[in-house]
């Protein structure tokens, strides 16, 4: 099926096209990119759209957008099955699916209140991912407290 | 190798090197009975700060730097410290490693002996962080249980009571789990052994949850008992009928192996009854006395370089 059939809104010149977005986080990628009415991106967003094997994802595009790094991780925590299309010249220059990170710096706010990463102390939080069977995990290396996907989700999109 | 190693969690110290510092503890041990002078830390400084109240980990630390030789500087009171005006622990111990050539720090929250041992130029020791890990009573539990049965392997260890905010039971399970051990946890439902220490374990099938003490009385090598804090119920009724349950009076010994050892971190409160102190099996006042020769051997590893 065609991008003009699907997408309902035009292509962009230069930027960042997030697709495959899990059905109805698209304002959670928004949301843990900052992205606001105020941050001044032209922002087309689409959710629930049918895919062509029936499924439904959001998408996303911004204008003159790149991506950092732990940018790209954070995406990945909200939709870990996301793709990010580097557009330029409405032409698609790069494309990749994000990966979730095996360590983390500084993104996730432990949820142990007791940790020191909550105190006052010039530390950034760390976290390093743990599987445990289908279970993925992340492992705070000051409390050593682990939390899950939808815990991290919940803290990120706050 | 533990030369100039922090230790901050049980898992900083490798199998090898825990029968190395068991080792090293038995020859410390010989040497005070026989009352011989040791000079291995002559001109060390080790700098302890509590900011947390203790008692046996402080005192034996303490005695243990003195034995060696070595001298100790120490906050009497951490809220007469500038912790009390807003220092950070990064600053404090940036500060403490300049006077010092080591640092045992015990402290309340979670992750502070990590974020400590990032922020020292010298070895730092974790003598407790919240309900975290205390990684060298976690040695002298083993050491007591090595002395009493000379091998880990193929014993079986209950472990009763507060396992959710415990932190000595946090660090042995870990420990216990890298031996061929079976271990069962009896403790109420709202203290259970937490999911994230479970997931730490290499081998979680050894680790069996028990509904009441009755089931393995018979059958346990150690008891390892633990404080249940009347703080931690919001009804104190509840707490009454807990404590009834998981506490070890002369008739809850008299069930046990004649083998079997009860320790404990000591202080106990309601859940060992004081008849119980003069039966063979009740090993935890020379468990806390273990743990004079176990730092011993630990800080001259660390600073002495073995």
């Amino acid at each position: 099926m065609s991008e003009e059939k699907t997408l309902k809104i035009s292509k962009i010149e230069d930027g960042i096209v997030i697709d495959h977005i899990n059905p109805g986080s698209a304002m959670e990628v928004l949301s843990v990119l900052k992205i606001n009415g105020k941050s001044g991106f032209t922002v087309s967003l689409l959710m629930n759209v049918r895919t062509s094997k029936g499924n439904s994802k959001d998408v996303v595009k911004i204008e003159k957008k790149n991506l950092r790094k732990k940018e790209l991780d954070l995406i990945s925590m909200v939709s870990p099955n996301a793709t990010i299309n580097i557009v330029e010249n409405f032409v698609i220059k790069e494309k990749f699916n994000v990966s979730l990170p095996e360590t983390v710096h500084d993104i996730i706010r432990c949820q142990n209140q007791n940790c020191v990463t909550n105190a006052k102390e010039p530390v950034k939080t760390v976290f390093t991912m743990e599987k445990k069977g289908d279970k993925l995990l992340y492992r705070c290396h000051y409390c050593e407290r682990t939390m899950t996907m939808d815990e991290i989700r919940n803290s990120i999109t706050k | 190798m533990l030369k100039k190693k922090d230790i901050v969690n049980i898992g900083d110290i490798s199998n090898e090197d825990i029968f190395k510092v068991f080792e090293n503890a038995s020859k410390f041990k010989k040497k005070l009975s026989k009352e011989e002078k040791i000079k291995t830390m002559d001109g060390k400084i080790m700098t302890t700060l509590f900011f947390e109240p203790s008692t046996r980990t402080r005192l034996s630390f303490e005695s243990a730097m003195h034995r060696l030789g070595g001298s100790v500087i120490t906050v009497s009171e951490p809220k007469s410290s500038s912790a009390s005006k807003g220092e950070t622990v990064a600053d404090t111990i940036r500060m403490a490693s300049s006077y010092s050539d080591i640092i045992v720090m015990r402290h309340p929250m979670e992750g502070a002996a990590r974020l400590a041992s990032e922020f020292s130029s010298v070895p730092v020791i974790n003598g407790g962080d919240g309900s975290g890990q205390h990684p060298t009573q976690t040695l002298l539990d083993l050491f007591t249980i090595w002395e009493k049965f000379g091998t880990f392997n193929g014993l079986h260890i209950t472990m009763a009571g507060d396992l959710k905010y415990g932190r000595t039971v946090h660090s042995l399970i870990r420990a216990l789990n890298r031996f061929d051990t079976t271990i069962s946890l009896v403790s109420p439902e709202s203290l259970e052994m937490p999911d994230h220490i479970i997931s730490t374990l290499k081998n979680p099938e050894k680790v069996i949850k028990s509904k009441s003490l009755d089931e393995v009385l018979n059958s346990s090598d150690v008891f390892y008992v633990t404080r249940i804090q009347k703080e931690r119920f919001v009804d104190l009724n509840d707490y009454a009928k807990v404590i009834g349950s998981y506490s070890f009076d002369i008739d809850t010994v008299s069930a046990m192996k004649e083998t079997a050892i009860i320790l404990h971190p000591l202080p106990r409160v309601d859940e060992i009854s004081p008849e119980v102190d003069n039966d063979p099996r009740a090993t935890y006042f020379k468990q806390a006395e273990n743990g004079v020769f176990v730092r011993m051997a630990l800080i001259d590893m660390i600073l002495g370089g073995e």
